[in-house]
């Protein structure tokens, strides 16, 4: 069912484009219902938004600039309030309103981001071959390579982050699945667990992130490991796995009777019974919780990367913010679509997953 | 010695205050080779018994003999076709055979099995749709499947709960033939419980009637001596069948007709008049 709805999404994109094709060689025969629904509406919501962020970004520059205008007279007098309007009026940068950038601002911080990630890849390279030699003898010689340690470019930044992200949601998957599964297996041990369950489970991100820390920290003293990475994405895996312990649990607590009489009457061992009757039966309700654990630990991974100093999007915000640039807002504005585009492909990713490998429950007997 | 037997066999849900005693001194012998078939209402225990001859259940008191030894376990040797299929839905038709197969002959080479596998579907006459999965088919054919699973394993036993209830009467006609067609050929003993006088009638050997829960227990057995092959149009005219098939009913309709007299309460109404205001 779900499956057939992604494939009726494909094919309406794929029928749109086509008849886009059609409408622009100028043959006027197209279905005007579904390039409405399809695609008008979601443009003109699109236009709408960004109309109303553009004209509420103008609203704030004006208020600040006011402000600014205003206290200039207030404390240096007329002239002062002169220059200060005729500063912000040339687009000076030393004298711009510090406010909510415009869509224009944030689309031309994203073309900066996207040139300065040229710049720093192709210096990148250059160094990779300056160094080539060097590191070649140096490896002879049982050294460490030299390793380029100029500043991350934002695309570097998403690619931690990424990685992060899927050290955590694997580190969850390894936690949570194995231990649902033998919760759920046993009403003793459910019953057992369940106070550590619900207390541990609504515990904020940054509270993980101290714990972990207390830990890896006195664990990793004598190693010269990056110790960053290994607390954020230790904390990432803590706080989303809870949704996948959850659902496993559920998943195999909840078997339906008749398969476990069959595994009864064929007399599957104990261990036969676990993997051909009850995992297969509960894995739709597992990759729901395999699904609410990723898109947890993205939400929650820049909150931590931000906390722990650890590089990714979350340091790369909170840098901007704390730098204070003329171009610092809005390239946080572009970091955030980037989260927001990232964290919702990834949704889809594990939709996809989910319904290669699981049946449907309802259709079955 | 009977080959199947239950002695005084009680089973009750539930414990103290809320316990309802499910089947009552239930007493049942089963020769080898034999097609017996137990007749009852829905929510009559038919379930119950089932699944006590078969192992899921064990009894409250009374003991379950199966070749003389108490029943503890589900075994290889009672093949059980359930009332709602439950194949694997994750399983293709061919894969839910394979692992009863795979069970039931742990020592056989690959290509044995596969060939006991095709060779089941095939009975059952599914072998395009070895590759379907359950819900791809239809009511008839998953019953079909389940009812190869059971057969797969080489049961010396099958016990039918209601194997044929969810389906329609064509289709039912069909699987009660090609269900006969297996017995008769190398003639394993047969339980089916069914809620269908006349589907007891035309497979079995004996009918016994299990009396209506709570405290359900079997009624007396009526013998069909109608010879085999029966065959189904005729069967209408012969004497045996009308004679057998009038006595079950009318017993099962007594049963129903006690019960509703056990329900029949007199309710007496007070004595009530509407006050006068005239006076």
């Amino acid at each position: 069912m779900k499956q057939s709805l992604v494939l009726n999404k494909v094919s309406d994109l794929v029928g749109t484009k086509s008849i886009f094709g059609k409408f622009k060689i100028g043959s006027f025969k197209f279905d005007g219902n579904k390039i409405l629904r399809k695609f008008l509406i979601p443009a003109l919501s699109i236009l709408l938004f960004v109309g109303l962020w553009h004209t509420g970004s103008k609203a704030l520059f004006q208020m600040e600039a006011d402000y600014k205008i205003e206290k200039a007279l207030t404390d240096q007098g007329r002239e002062a309030a002169e220059a200060m309007q005729a500063c912000i009026a040339s687009g000076d940068v030393s004298c711009q309103p510090n406010t909510l950038p415009s869509p224009s601002q944030v689309w031309q911080s994203l073309q900066s981001l996207i040139a300065d990630h040229k710049v720093i890849s192709a210096d990148k390279k250059a160094f990779a071959e300056k160094t080539a030699g060097i590191n070649a003898k140096r490896e002879a010689e049982g050294k460490a390579p030299i390793t380029y340690t100029g500043r991350p470019s934002f695309v570097d930044q998403i690619f931690t982050s990424l990685k992060t992200v899927f050290a955590g949601f694997l580190l969850a998957l390894i936690i949570a699945v194995p231990i649902g599964i033998v919760i759920g297996l046993s009403p003793v041990l459910r019953s057992s667990f369940n106070w550590l369950i619900q207390i541990f489970k609504p515990v904020s991100p940054v509270v993980w992130l101290l714990l972990v820390f207390m830990i890896v920290k006195t664990m990793t003293k004598d190693s010269n490991s990056d110790s960053a990475f290994i607390i954020s994405f230790i904390s990432v895996g803590l706080c989303a796995m809870w949704a996948t312990l959850v659902n496993t649990a559920m998943g195999v607590s909840s078997v339906d009777k008749d398969y476990i009489n069959v595994a009864k009457v064929l007399k599957l061992r104990p261990l036969q019974k676990v993997f051909k009757v009850i995992l297969p039966s509960s894995l739709p309700l597992i990759f729901t919780g395999l699904r609410i654990t990723l898109s947890v630990a993205w939400m929650v991974l820049i909150a931590i990367e931000l906390l722990a100093q650890s590089p990714g999007l979350g340091s790369f915000v909170w840098e901007e913010f704390q730098n204070g640039a003329i171009d610092s807002n809005s390239k946080i504005i572009v970091a955030m679509f980037v989260i927001g585009i990232i964290g919702f492909l990834l949704d889809r990713l594990m939709l996809t997953i989910q319904n290669m490998v699981s049946f449907n429950k309802n259709d079955a007997i | 010695m009977a080959y199947l037997e239950l002695k005084n066999v009680y089973k009750t849900y539930g414990q103290g205050a809320d316990a309802t005693e499910v089947l009552t001194d239930i007493n049942l012998s089963i020769e080898e080779g034999e097609f017996v078939a137990i007749v009852g209402f829905t929510g009559s225990g038919k379930t119950t018994l089932v699944n006590l001859i078969n192992g899921l259940l064990q009894p409250t008191s009374g003991e379950v003999l199966f070749k003389g030894e108490p029943v503890k376990d589900t075994s290889h040797d009672r093949g059980v076709i359930f009332q709602n299929y439950s194949l694997l839905p994750w399983l293709t038709v061919g894969q839910n055979v394979h692992m009863a197969v795979r069970e039931a002959f742990p020592k056989a080479s690959k290509s044995e099995l596969q060939k006991r596998v095709r060779d089941f579907v095939d009975m059952v006459s599914l072998s395009p749709a070895i590759n379907k999965r359950p819900k791809e088919l239809s009511g008839g054919m998953r019953q079909r499947v389940a009812v190869a699973r059971a057969l797969a394993m080489n049961p010396e036993m099958i016990i039918m709960d209601e194997p044929l209830g969810a389906l329609d009467a064509l289709t039912r006609g069909n699987l009660q033939d090609e269900i006969l067609n297996i017995w008769s050929k190398d003639k394993r003993t047969a339980l089916l419980i069914t809620n269908d006088v006349d589907e007891g009638i035309y497979m079995a050997d004996r009918i016994i009637p299990l009396r209506p829960g709570p405290n359900a227990t079997l009624g007396p057995e009526f013998k069909i001596d109608i010879e085999r092959p029966r065959d189904k149009t005729a069967l209408n005219d012969n004497p045996v069948y009308k004679k057998t098939r009038n006595a079950i009913i009318e017993y099962l309709m007594d049963i129903g007709n006690e019960r509703k007299a056990v329900v029949q309460q007199e309710y007496v109404l007070p004595d009530l008049s509407p006050k006068s205001f005239v006076a």
